[in-house]
């Protein structure tokens, strides 16, 4: 099984006919992912890879079924992109566009809240249901399906320790990447409730990193509800303060967000937290065999 | 970006938060002239980005403009180090020359992004004058906070909580829910990351005054605030950290002898993480992206090798879309062209990972191949020993 994403899943992308999205999309499509159409103001009637072009998302949905999106459009109209996906009624909303303005976020993430739609990002990698459906720019070809949840706020770190899940023969429920900004539509808790209640993701990877309390915030959840396995990380361990580590969120500031605080609270919470980055793979199959 | 304090004082002047009268000088000569049209005392205040500049030596007062001068002298060029400079500390450059005004009580005054609420939060304290840090850990009820409701802004009966809570009355308490509305626009208006006023003073005449200010704008939300990059201050920044960024590449300096070389922000960090575990140290932090073309692995390798720490570097990179033979070809043209002489190991994985292995041990450079990130990081930390 996995979670938000399927075969059943039908995908738009937002900002189509731009270059990184035309590639993204034919990788998904490779990949298997079900994309329908796509998005572009002013370029609705055309065809973009052989499916049709939308105007409004509204539209889109109306016409072609979808229930996801992914977004890449500039970071100075990715707030209002998530905001047009949300109200026409998407299910699955994966924004890939990093930079935008955290204030954007901030107006954006209060629209979403009491509406039906999953925001994942932004400024992530995106979501990969594996063997099902891929939203988002991850190599799909590294992971194998299987029992696995993997949640994570890093891009090529996920790919790291999914790389070495599928090396051991561990195949993965639902990989998703939640992004590196200090707003993001999914945080780990999030994530980790739902592996949590599907019943067949028997063990779960948190790959963290500094700045915020996301990390601490989950930990609490896992002491209180999850039975399952929990492999965990946090990247950042020697990052200096105040200073933004490649990803706007990762920073810490004001003594709060050091690593330390984290991997301190996710130990307590029973999680194992590995070393290095190296034995994320050794630690998930010593627990789940 | 962070800017001066005299650059935050400007911008919220301009949205309504009385601050006090002053003057940045640039030379000692320029704070003859400035203290006599401020009259009285004043206090002369080294503009650096960082706090607690008042230990250091960086805040003094003048009773006279000749004693401004003679501060001023002592002052521009001295390398001022503070609890937040590191031990290198940062030279003068520039002072803000200000009027002196009795300080009857000190407030402290914040503007945040809460993370968990996706809010902003405006945070007023009774504690002023001191690390905000220190109280949230020690008194943390002396903290009051209002969320504020994007599109609404900090509304005047929040303002008035906050101003009655910090034990203000009367006009004192006007003027202080009315300077907290306008720290709260000012906030919005530059897309701030961070608005501090510490201390926000009352006066013994009853007046509220922004004493000292700090402003940290999101580097996200510049490209629409074409105004404030004129304030950015490069030589408040590391020379090779400017020279980075102009290749969209997110290079940090740190203090050890391992350079890296990695795409992706949390392998970039997780890479630093384990070069320790192994008993080193990274000299920097660096994410090429996650595209990495040929000619940003050129300029980053240029970059990281411009630091004299540097004793062996690392590359680690995990191809997925970006193939491994790109790659490769790629390091072996910046190494030939650049002459490298430090040992480099590489570790990568990922598409065409074997060819992109050949194209390295064949190139005849001084290149290690290491087959994962726990040996790549043990040997480039026994090389660079």
């Amino acid at each position: 099984m996995s979670v938000l994403v399927d075969n059943n899943t039908r995908v738009l992308i937002q900002g189509f006919t731009g270059r990184e999205a035309t590639f993204h999309a034919q990788q998904c499509i490779a990949y298997g992912a079900k994309v329908v159409g796509g998005v572009v103001p002013g370029k609705g009637g055309t065809t973009h890879l052989g499916l049709p072009v939308f105007n409004t998302v509204a539209e889109a949905v109306q016409a072609t079924g979808a229930n996801a999106s992914a977004i890449f459009v500039p970071p100075a109209f990715a707030a209002d992109a998530i905001m047009e996906a949300a109200d026409a009624g998407l299910g699955v909303v994966v924004c890939i566009t990093e930079g935008i303005p955290t204030l954007e976020m901030v107006k954006a993430w209060n629209f979403l809240l009491g509406k039906r739609t999953r925001l994942i990002g932004p400024n992530c990698p995106g979501i990969i249901s594996p063997g099902k459906c891929k939203i988002g720019i991850m190599p799909g070809h590294i992971h194998r399906p299987g029992s696995v949840g993997v949640v994570s706020r890093s891009g090529t770190l996920t790919y790291e320790a999914v790389d070495q899940l599928t090396r051991l023969g561990i195949g993965q429920s639902t990989c998703i990447g939640i992004g590196g900004d200090p707003i993001v539509g999914t945080n780990f808790i999030d994530a980790i409730r739902l592996f949590n209640e599907d019943p067949e993701t028997e063990a779960i990877v948190m790959i963290g990193e500094i700045g915020g309390t996301a990390e601490e915030v989950a930990a609490a959840y896992v002491k209180e509800n999850v039975r399952k396995p929990v492999v965990g990380f946090v990247a950042g361990q020697t990052a200096p303060p105040g200073r933004r580590m490649g990803h706007a969120g990762a920073i810490i500031s004001g003594g709060s967000g050091k690593a330390s605080d984290k991997i301190a609270a996710m130990k307590a919470a029973g999680i194992a937290v590995c070393d290095t980055p190296a034995v994320i793979g050794e630690t998930v199959r010593e627990l789940i065999h | 970006m962070k800017i001066h304090e005299y650059q935050a004082k400007a911008i919220l002047a301009q949205h309504g938060v009385p601050v006090p009268r002053g003057e940045v000088v640039y030379s000692a000569e320029d704070a003859a002239p400035a203290a006599k049209w401020i009259g009285g005392s004043v206090v002369v205040k080294a503009q650096i980005h960082a706090g607690g500049r008042g230990k250091g030596g960086g805040i003094k007062v003048a009773a006279n403009p000749d004693e401004a001068v003679e501060i001023a002298k002592k002052m521009l060029g001295m390398r001022l180090v503070t609890h937040q400079t590191g031990p290198e500390g940062r030279i003068v450059q520039r002072l803000l020359v200000e009027e002196t005004l009795p300080v009857e009580r000190e407030f402290y005054l914040g503007v945040v992004l809460d993370r968990a609420q996706g809010k902003v939060v405006f945070m007023a304290s009774s504690a002023g004058g001191v690390d905000i840090e220190e109280v949230a850990a020690k008194t943390p009820e002396l903290i009051l906070k209002e969320t504020i409701e994007p599109g609404l802004g900090l509304t005047p009966f929040q303002a008035r909580k906050l101003a009655f809570g910090m034990g203000l009355s009367g006009a004192a308490a006007s003027g202080a829910a009315s300077a907290m509305i306008a720290l709260a626009r000012a906030y919005e208006a530059v897309d701030a990351s961070l608005a501090e006023i510490n201390p926000f003073v009352l006066t013994k005449d009853g007046k509220v005054y922004a004493l000292d200010a700090k402003i940290n704008v999101d580097d996200n939300a510049l490209y629409r605030h074409k105004d404030l990059l004129e304030l950015r201050d490069l030589n408040e920044e590391d020379a090779l950290e400017v020279e980075a960024s102009r290749f969209g590449l997110n290079y940090i300096k740190l203090d050890g002898n391992v350079g890296c070389m990695v795409n992706g922000a949390g392998l970039a960090m997780a890479t630093m993480d384990i070069i320790k575990y192994a008993g080193g140290n990274p000299a920097n932090f660096l994410d090429v992206g996650g595209g990495a073309s040929a000619e940003q692995i050129q300029n980053a390798f240029r970059i990281l090798l411009s630091d004299a720490n540097v004793k062996a570097v690392l590359i680690n990179i995990f191809g997925g879309i970006l193939r491994c033979d790109t790659l490769a070809t790629g390091v072996v043209a910046a190494a030939r062209q650049l002459n490298v002489q430090a040992p480099v190991v590489v570790r990568m994985e990922g598409t065409n990972v074997e060819l992109g292995r050949r194209i390295l041990l064949e190139s005849g450079l001084n290149f290690t191949v290491a087959d994962g990130m726990k040996d790549a990081a043990e040997e480039v930390v026994r090389l660079a020993r």
